[in-house]
């Protein structure tokens, strides 16, 4: 009941996580990768000492390209980004780093400026359908309970979720990009649907509690308090909230330990989003019901 | 409980039989079923063209990119690459402008300009008529599309006439058409005798003849101003396939072998750490039937495997990613079960009787957490880029599995086992966390 009872209390810390969240986005800003804005991305490994970086902006720039970055990119390594390259000036960058040094490519991206732009549509559209859906779907499997919120309005408290447990690893990838110099690639948006996908399923145990104990109360003629049935709900599966949590965190876990550098960010974004996710399944989602009920007695 | 042993027997052969086979197909280098593996971890390169349709009448687009994927098939073939892959795209989903592409993978490959420079010279030719329009003291000539282009092509042939240049025999290219191609080429001649009928390769007019007469039999020869080397080319180049839309490359990415290798071996390192983790977890706080869910989550991924295996779904970080949370998927459905049987024994229910009832309770929940996400899924696969759809095919399959296999896997172990009444050590296997049961 310990959540019920201060709920303005987790309110206010939602309120808080949001804020800053936010605030990351919109004062760091998300660097998108070459994924959303076309460009040409090479990562280069040295056989020896890695020269300084300011020496191989200056091999590369016999290539006339624009804007090149050049960035150290683990033991050895180096990035460099630049607009979408032609495969002839690929080669002739490749050719200028090698000139006193032995260099091997290990992974070359070009990517160019129209199907960037389409990445990032297509990415906002399926987040947002599978959200619409959603809403229709928890409508739909919560038809039989209709009071004192109806069921629609357990799809559109579903959704307001997600938006935040999108929004607040979002906003802890900003800040990360920010110090670390990582950018926003096609993986963190599969980690964003992911997390669609676990958060989802958390908020529909607790409702799915619920949804129980409403009917129950009805046929038994119990008379209980719509605060009380999800106090009692929340308890019931916050065991489970947490153990769920618990075993896909250690997985993920493992993943940014041991798992290949491809997927360390990733798995990154996914921790931050299962722990926001949990918290805010099991002290936000059922919570934010009250209110909602609250706001349906008067009409 | 004999009938449900019988289920059990039968479920832990067939897990065997699948762990084996995943494993067998694995250590045998020559297997049919070994996983295939995308391009970001085994190494190689992929392109992307798009093809220009802008030229091409509504009616003949499909037809033209089908041809356009058998012509590049020919020329990556030629390039000598183990299992390459050509694939068209067709992408009008939302922005209602249709764009089609060409998508070359070239696994193994990892200099680009020598495969981009490999495709490239596969020539486009078309045929067109030429008018003339006179505007004061100059004449303008405009070429009209026809129509007839090199898809239409099925062979070239190189010959030797005599020419212009006397004493020395000409190159001349002859063209042959297939059918169709013939008898475009034949009403067109007709329709249009006395008039130009320019050839465009790569398109620049190369030859510029004038219909004598109606041509039937499907051949036409080009006698431009070319030197044998230069006419062998293009015979040979329109042998192995005329292009009949103009491609230009949009993207390509090369992974060279030692990254996507590293990517495996720390990849699969970190998915057996992590199960190992997760099943210590499950064991410790759950117990028997912690163990129980263990085994069944074995189960489940040599399923998975399986499938992956057979149908063949090529892996990719994103497909990884997607199975990953699959896992943690069917993790959950087991910890929702367990959590409502300690309920049920919690109110003193019998040990069997609670297992029945946790599963039929734990079951609105796990059926609509799975089918939101089984739902979330095709809508990704269908709306989303290929790296989404890497994540979301085997999302979905992961979800699906794990929807079996956690109500009946987990139910078929637990119940074959568990007895009626929790008496003696049955308190503590039964129990969970710092409880008995």
């Amino acid at each position: 009941m310990y959540i019920i009872r201060h709920r303005p209390l987790f309110f206010w810390i939602t309120g808080l996580l949001l804020a800053g969240a936010l605030g990351a986005i919109l004062v760091w800003g998300l660097p998108l990768g070459i994924d959303f804005t076309g460009g040409s991305l090479m990562q280069v490994q040295y056989a020896s000492n890695v020269p300084p970086l300011a020496t191989i902006e200056k091999q590369v720039s016999v290539v006339p390209l624009g804007v090149v970055s050049v960035r150290t990119a683990g033991t050895g390594q180096i990035s460099i980004r630049s607009r979408t390259m032609t495969p002839g000036e690929h080669s002739a960058v490749l050719a200028a780093i090698s000139q006193n040094a032995s260099t091997t490519e290990l992974a070359y991206t070009s990517v160019g400026p129209a199907l960037g732009s389409q990445f990032t549509n297509k990415a906002l559209w399926a987040i947002f359908a599978v959200m619409l859906v959603i809403v229709l779907y928890i409508a739909f499997a919560f038809r039989k309970v209709s009071r004192p919120v109806p069921s629609w309005g357990y799809g559109l408290t579903v959704v307001a979720m997600l938006l935040i447990d999108i929004i607040v690893p979002t906003g802890f990838f900003a800040a990360y990009c920010h110090f670390t110099g990582a950018e926003v690639d096609s993986l963190f948006v599969v980690a964003l649907l992911a997390l669609l996908g676990y958060c989802v399923n958390d908020v529909i145990v607790i409702f799915d509690r619920v949804r129980e104990h409403l009917a129950k109360n009805e046929k038994t003629g119990l008379k209980e308090s719509f605060e009380d049935t999800i106090g009692k709900s929340i308890n019931e599966t916050m065991r489970r909230s947490i153990n769920t949590a618990l075993t896909v965190a250690l997985a993920l876990l493992a993943l940014i330990y041991l798992g290949a550098p491809a997927t360390q960010n990733f798995a990154l974004v996914m921790l931050v989003g299962v722990v926001a996710g949990t918290f805010s399944s099991i002290c936000r989602s059922a919570p934010l019901l009250i209110p909602i009920a609250k706001w349906f007695a008067k009409k | 409980m004999t009938r449900y042993r019988v289920f059990a027997f039968v479920a832990l052969i067939v897990g065997f039989l699948l762990t084996y086979f995943v494993w067998a197909t694995q250590a045998n280098p020559e297997s049919a079923y070994q996983f295939k593996l995308g391009l970001d971890l085994a190494g190689g390169t992929e392109l992307v063209y798009k093809a220009d349709m802008s030229q091409t009448p509504a009616a003949e687009q499909s037809d033209a990119l089908a041809a356009l994927q058998g012509v590049i098939e020919r020329r990556v073939n030629l390039f000598g690459v183990a299992e390459p892959l050509v694939q068209t795209e067709r992408a009008s989903a939302l922005s209602g402008i249709t764009e089609d592409r060409l998508i070359v993978d070239l696994p193994g490959v990892t200099d680009i300009k020598a495969a981009v420079a490999a495709l490239g010279q596969t020539p486009i030719l078309e045929f067109k008529l030429a008018t003339t329009t006179n505007m004061g003291t100059t004449t303008a000539t405009t070429y009209i599309a026809t129509g007839l282009t090199g898809r239409y092509l099925s062979s070239a042939a190189l010959q030797f006439g005599t020419g212009a240049t006397a004493g020395l025999a000409a190159p001349t290219v002859v063209l042959n058409f297939n059918s169709d191609g013939a008898a475009l080429f034949e009403k067109i001649t007709a329709a249009n005798v006395g008039h130009v009928l320019a050839i465009f390769l790569d398109g620049q007019p190369i030859s510029t003849p004038v219909i004598q007469q109606a041509i039937p039999g499907g051949q036409a020869s080009i006698t431009g101003n070319f030197t044998a080397t230069q006419a062998r080319d293009l015979v040979r180049n329109l042998n192995f396939g005329a292009l009949p839309v103009p491609i230009t490359l949009e993207n390509s990415s090369a992974v060279g072998p030692t990254l996507g290798a590293a990517a495996i071996s720390a990849g699969v390192f970190a998915g057996i750490v992590g199960f190992i983790i997760v099943a210590l977890f499950m064991i410790s706080w759950y117990r028997l039937p912690g163990f129980v869910a263990a085994v069944a989550l074995v189960e489940y991924l040599a399923f998975m495997l399986s499938v992956i295996k057979v149908i063949p779904v090529t892996l990719t970080a994103s497909g990884i990613a997607g199975l990953i949370i699959s896992v943690g998927m069917a993790v959950d459905a087991n910890v929702l079960i367990f959590e409502r049987t300690k309920e049920e024994l919690r109110e003193g229910k019998g040990a069997r009787e609670a297992v029945h009832i946790g599963f039929s309770r734990a079951w609105p929940a796990i059926r609509d957490g799975h089918l939101t996400m089984i739902i979330s899924g095709i809508i990704l696969y269908w709306l989303g880029t290929s790296i989404v759809q890497g994540f979301a095919l085997v999302f979905v399959l992961g979800v699906l599995a794990s929807f079996i296999s956690a109500v009946s896997l987990s139910r078929i172990f637990l119940l074959a086992i568990v007895p009626e009444h929790k008496e003696g050590i049955w308190k503590f296997l039964m129990g969970s966390g710092g409880h008995n049961a």
